[in-house]
């Protein structure tokens, strides 16, 4: 299926159409869960709730609203806000350290061999433990424009902001990984990536 | 804050474009299962496990949506092709059915009608759905006659419809359809596996199925108690309690009107013509 046919054909018959939507767009689905939230059990559960969500929604529409729909960025707008939701309920529960997930995803260490930090590899779960670390509100537009590829004005739909805005939020949020690296090969971050990170310049928030 | 501020820079030929390139990188597949677990949850794919009863095994088909279908087949195959069929789309077979449904269908086919089992009865007619309720309220170890459903829904000169209705009944065992008899008294017809399943199951709920058809051949269609002076449906729980010494027998709900007897509240026998 053609993702530019992909609104013609759920308008004209949802039920036929939504196993190839699914199937078309559930990479990326789960990829923005997993770089948002950094944790592959949770990821999947967004997932399967994006889609529950996208369902619900698309059988209530008519057909002429779901032919203009946006995929893509509409999407993304559920999964975004799925992750922040959960964040939501979490935070308002009692902090607890949870064993579990420390056990099922640990933090990546870097190797630091006399030539680590020459020879380090910026491997993928290096990168998704720094994505992990940007502030949320760069973390987002980061993840969207780069790793789902969608474009600054999609993004902007997606979360609501100017494209301005959101494209601002991502050279931002590339300055600081950017910085996070240079900090790592040079030896001033100690710590590995998805801990507690702090830059002269101005305090970051942690990722949870 | 820039690269270029950093002591040591080991890192110029990381730009930017390099580490959006690296990020590009990050997108991967969904995990196996996601798309069927999805199609499931919303309604669009089945889930099957098999159940173990009285009559053999049965497969349990449902969604997201509930519990769609029960029937005997003799392969994981032949169900899933069976799905597939009348319901147009993919069944998933599951080692077991997830524990709660589970539960709560072994605790349906052992007489508690409290606990809930959602049913996905889309594509049915609002008349079978009627029917199949109705049905639902029939309790473990008792029996109605078809008229007693089509006149209990307000159609009672649907008798034959309501047989037929049983007949197309989705979910039996969860749906009791075996508790429903023909008017004459007889045990008819079984859609899952035939009236030799009909008469084990009734069996397993504490009947006698041979009796009550010889009770059907003698022309008695109701019991009384000459204490209460109230007749009921031969299996209701209340015409069981009445003792040997004072019941009266009926061929009609005319005849215990005119011996002064009212119909029991509970089974509502009056209006099984």
């Amino acid at each position: 299926m053609d993702e530019d046919e992909l609104p013609r054909r759920l308008a004209a018959d949802l039920e036929a159409a939504f196993p190839g939507f699914l199937e078309l767009e559930q990479g990326r689905v789960y990829s923005i869960a997993l770089r948002l939230t950094g944790q592959p059990a949770e990821a999947e559960d967004l997932a399967q709730d994006t889609f529950i969500r996208a369902y619900r929604a698309l059988s209530g529409w008519e057909p002429a609203r779901i032919r203009e729909l946006a995929v893509r960025p509409w999407l993304a707008s559920i999964v975004v806000n799925l992750v922040r939701n959960r964040a939501r309920a979490r935070a308002a529960r009692p902090a607890t350290v949870s064993l579990v997930d420390e056990l099922a995803h640990p933090r990546i260490a870097p190797a630091e061999t006399p030539h680590g930090r020459l020879e380090r590899r910026a491997s993928t779960e290096e990168w998704a433990a720094r994505l992990l670390a940007l502030p949320e509100r760069y973390r987002g537009p980061v993840v969207l424009r780069h790793v789902d590829g969608l474009s600054y004005d999609e993004i902007g739909l997606a979360l609501d902001r100017p494209a301005g805005t959101v494209k601002a939020q991502v050279h931002r949020g590339i300055g600081i990984l950017r910085t996070m690296l240079d900090a790592e090969q040079s030896g001033l971050l100690t710590q590995a990536p998805g801990q507690p990170f702090r830059t002269a310049a101005r305090p970051l928030e942690v990722a949870r | 804050m820039s690269s270029t501020s950093s002591p040591i820079n080991l890192a110029d030929h990381e730009d930017s474009s390099a580490i959006e390139l690296a990020l590009g990188g990050l997108l991967v597949d969904a995990p196996a299962g996601l798309a069927d677990r999805t199609l499931v949850a919303v309604g669009l794919a089945d889930a099957y496990a098999p159940i173990e009863t009285v009559i053999g095994r049965i497969w349990v088909a449902f969604n997201g949506l509930g519990v769609d279908a029960l029937e005997s087949a003799n392969s994981p195959e032949a169900f899933e092709e069976r799905i597939r069929a009348i319901r147009g789309r993919p069944a998933h077979r599951l080692g077991q059915l997830p524990p709660r449904l589970s539960a709560a269908i072994q605790r349906r086919l052992h007489g508690d009608r409290r606990v809930a089992i959602p049913l996905d009865l889309r594509g049915h007619s609002s008349f079978e759905q009627d029917v199949w309720m109705k049905a639902l309220e029939i309790p473990r170890g008792e029996v109605r006659p078809y008229g007693w459903i089509a006149a209990e829904i307000g159609r009672p000169k649907a008798v034959r419809a309501v047989g037929t209705a049983l007949g197309h009944n989705p979910v039996p065992l969860i749906v009791p359809c075996h508790r429903v008899v023909r008017t004459d008294g007889t045990i008819g017809q079984y859609s899952l596996g035939g009236p030799a399943n009909k008469r084990t199951l009734l069996a397993s709920e504490g009947l006698d199925p041979e009796a009550m058809e010889a009770l059907a051949r003698a022309g008695i269609r109701y019991i009384g108690s000459d204490t209460t002076r109230i007749y009921c449906l031969p299996t209701c729980h209340n015409a069981k309690r009445i003792s040997q010494a004072h019941r009266v027998w009926f061929r009609s709900a005319e005849d215990g009107a005119r011996a002064g007897y009212r119909a029991c509240l509970s089974c509502r026998p009056a209006i099984a013509a």
